[in-house]
């Protein structure tokens, strides 16, 4: 090539330093103007607002759950009885798919907070209502692929791999909780 | 030429099947194109640029934007304030448009005055006009979604436009809105016309390409490459420069979007629309105010829209208007001045679509006065009652003068605009075809460059010698 003589060494020509100052702009400016257009399908301030959500529980009686909805979806709080919590914190964590002791998964044991949506493919599993399968575990039951969960929200058997999730939550009083 | 050899053995095997890189590589790389080219040539890549860019930040604008009047105007408050960075994507769209129509006007006017739209390209020149048709609709259907004021009462009165047909206005007026006023069915069809058209624009664009590839490029000598060469190929040549005619175009274009995006815009459309009160003025956005004011023009309703709509499908027949055989306005002597009036006479058209009809422009007064105002001042200057500056004022056509002060109506200076646009096209280029002598064109492009090493400009002035 002609340029070589223009000073140009060994490991490249003059021109290869243009077209490659050239090229780097013209991908600097793609990648800032791809950035806003990519950024703006996250969620917006709007939404990123309303991620949390305070619940009343006093009305809440031993052995029922109520379903919230926060970020969109379902959250089971469950008022659990003695033999449920006995229940949960006396498995054998070998036996578990997703090992957790009951005791990381609830602040107050009488309280039981979970989002209601199967690890598996996102389904609502059921449980919640006393006429409701609950599977063998006494928790809670997914219709959809037969995942089975036990009184802590753990996987016991079924196709899921994790256990229900926590969300995180404080108690504001005895009486209300504040999810996210 | 021959078929170009690829290296990347996936690519020689899909071209093979599939020969698209074959095709871009015969299209955009080796085409060859006028070595003259000046850089008026760059509009069309611009213009190609914006409709992407409009396309892009359209379609995530569209993916936050709710079609309903009880909710569009707050979905368009929340792009600004909630989604992240939604506030550019609206500005770039929003200016966008008003880059993409500055980018097109410039590109017009060049074919008009390099003579583009003459054979063997007025297909080409058509399928271009086509596309500025499907940009204004499109611009149109846009500016209805904010549901501000501006966008109801302009929806309001452009859809009342078809009520001038005769006997079946009415059931047309009914038949757009979806109902007996503008509302949500008119909302939600415009939304989904103002999203079909831009693809609709994306077809026809490459038939336009389609039909210059076919003879290439003219060229600002307005005569044909008569062989290798007058041409170089398209990359790198054209490539580079459209990039850096992009480069300046894209710091004019951010200077609007972030230091003055809503200087284009009307900040009545900041208010929600409100069916039962009209804004004061209604004006349209910069780029249809020319056709505003030939609407205004005609003191007959259906005649009005008939201009209105003619003005612009006059340049559908504009290559058997001018019969001139020579293409580019450099070597029409006569032809160049009543260009550059055409031009100016838009200007004027713009500034008579951008005030009240009844106003009175006061030139050296550098005023835009109201009607009462003008009378007072003509009372002032004349020395008369008001009584007699009010008949003066109407006897006198809306013109005054008196000493050292000088008005006119607006509405009047439209209907002269308006006079001679349709006059450029219907009387001054066929007249120019026949009366015009045109000075001689170079042999060749090349020709006058290579033979002595002289420049075009000094080949044309000794050709204007020997004439």
């Amino acid at each position: 090539m002609a340029d070589t003589t223009h000073g140009g060494s060994a490991s490249g020509t003059r021109r290869d330093f243009m077209n490659l100052l050239v090229n780097s702009v013209a991908a600097f400016g793609a990648a800032a103007v791809a950035w806003p257009i990519i950024s703006s399908l996250n969620p917006s301030q709007d939404v990123l607002a309303l991620s949390s959500t305070e619940v009343d529980i006093s009305q809440i009686e031993v052995g029922r759950a109520i379903t919230v909805k926060w970020r969109g979806k379902p959250v089971f709080i469950r008022h659990r009885t003695p033999q449920e919590i006995k229940a949960a914190e006396d498995v054998n964590l070998g036996n578990l798919r997703d090992p957790q002791p009951d005791s990381a998964r609830v602040e107050k044991p009488e309280w039981l907070i979970v989002v209601g949506i199967c690890t598996h493919l996102g389904c609502v599993p059921q449980g919640q209502k006393p006429s409701e399968p609950r599977g063998q575990f006494g928790g809670w039951f997914c219709p959809c692929h037969g995942s089975e969960y036990d009184t802590s929200g753990r996987i016991r058997r079924g196709p899921a791999p994790t256990n229900l999730v926590v969300p995180q939550y404080t108690f504001e009083s005895d009486t209300l909780v504040k999810i996210g | 030429m021959a078929a170009p050899v690829f290296k990347n053995p996936v690519i020689r095997w899909i071209d093979h099947r599939l020969p698209m890189f074959s095709y871009l590589h015969h299209e955009a790389y080796e085409y060859p194109t006028p070595k003259n080219l000046n850089y008026w040539w760059n509009f069309g890549s611009l213009a190609g640029f914006m409709l992407i860019i409009m396309i892009v930040t359209g379609l995530v604008l569209a993916m936050q934007y709710t079609p309903h009047v009880d909710y569009a105007f707050n979905s368009v408050e929340r792009i600004m304030r909630d989604v992240n960075w939604g506030w550019l994507l609206r500005y770039l769209h929003m200016n966008g448009a008003s880059m993409f129509f500055l980018v097109v006007y410039i590109h017009i006017f060049r074919g008009l005055y390099f003579g583009s739209y003459k054979a063997p390209r007025e297909l080409l020149w058509q399928l271009g006009v086509l596309i500025y048709l499907l940009m204004m609709a499109t611009a149109f259907m846009g500016y209805v979604l904010p549901w501000g004021q501006m966008s109801f009462w302009g929806t309001t009165v452009i859809t009342n436009l078809f009520s001038a047909v005769p006997w079946i206005g009415d059931s047309i007026v009914t038949l757009l809105w979806g109902g007996f006023s503008v509302d949500n069915p008119t909302l939600n069809r415009l939304f989904v016309l103002h999203f079909l058209l831009p693809f609709v624009i994306v077809a026809v664009v490459l038939m336009h390409i389609v039909a210059l590839h076919r003879f290439g490029s003219n060229n600002p000598l307005g005569i044909d490459t008569k062989g290798p060469q007058d041409t170089i190929p398209f990359h790198p040549y054209y490539t580079v420069k459209d990039m850096f005619g992009l480069g300046i175009f894209l710091i004019f274009y951010a200077f609007w979007v972030f230091w003055a995006p809503n200087a284009l815009g009307d900040p009545v459309n900041y208010e929600v629309a409100n069916p039962l009160s009209t804004p004061e003025h209604i004006v349209p956005e910069w780029y249809y105010l020319p056709f505003y004011a030939i609407l205004r023009s005609i003191p007959d309703k259906l005649l009005g829209v008939v201009a209105m709509f003619a003005s612009i499908l006059i340049l559908f027949v504009l290559p058997w208007l001018d019969r001139s055989p020579v293409r580019s306005g450099t070597f029409r002597p006569v032809f160049k001045w009543f260009f550059w009036l055409l031009i100016f006479d838009c200007v004027i058209l713009m500034f008579c679509g951008k005030y009240p009809p009844e106003a009175y422009w006061m030139p050296f007064d550098f005023q835009i006065v109201d009607a009462d105002t003008f009378t007072d001042r003509v009372a002032e200057l004349r020395g008369v009652s008001p009584d007699e500056a009010m008949n003066a004022v109407g006897e006198m056509w809306g013109v005054n003068a008196a000493s050292g002060s000088f008005g006119i109506k607006i509405v009047r200076l439209g209907q002269l605009g308006t006079l001679y646009y349709f006059a450029y096209f219907l009387i001054v280029l066929p007249l120019l075809s026949i009366f015009e002598r045109p000075r001689q064109v170079p042999v060749s492009i090349s020709k006058p460059v290579l033979g002595g090493g002289q420049s075009v400009a000094h080949a044309t002035a000794k050709s204007m010698e020997k004439a």
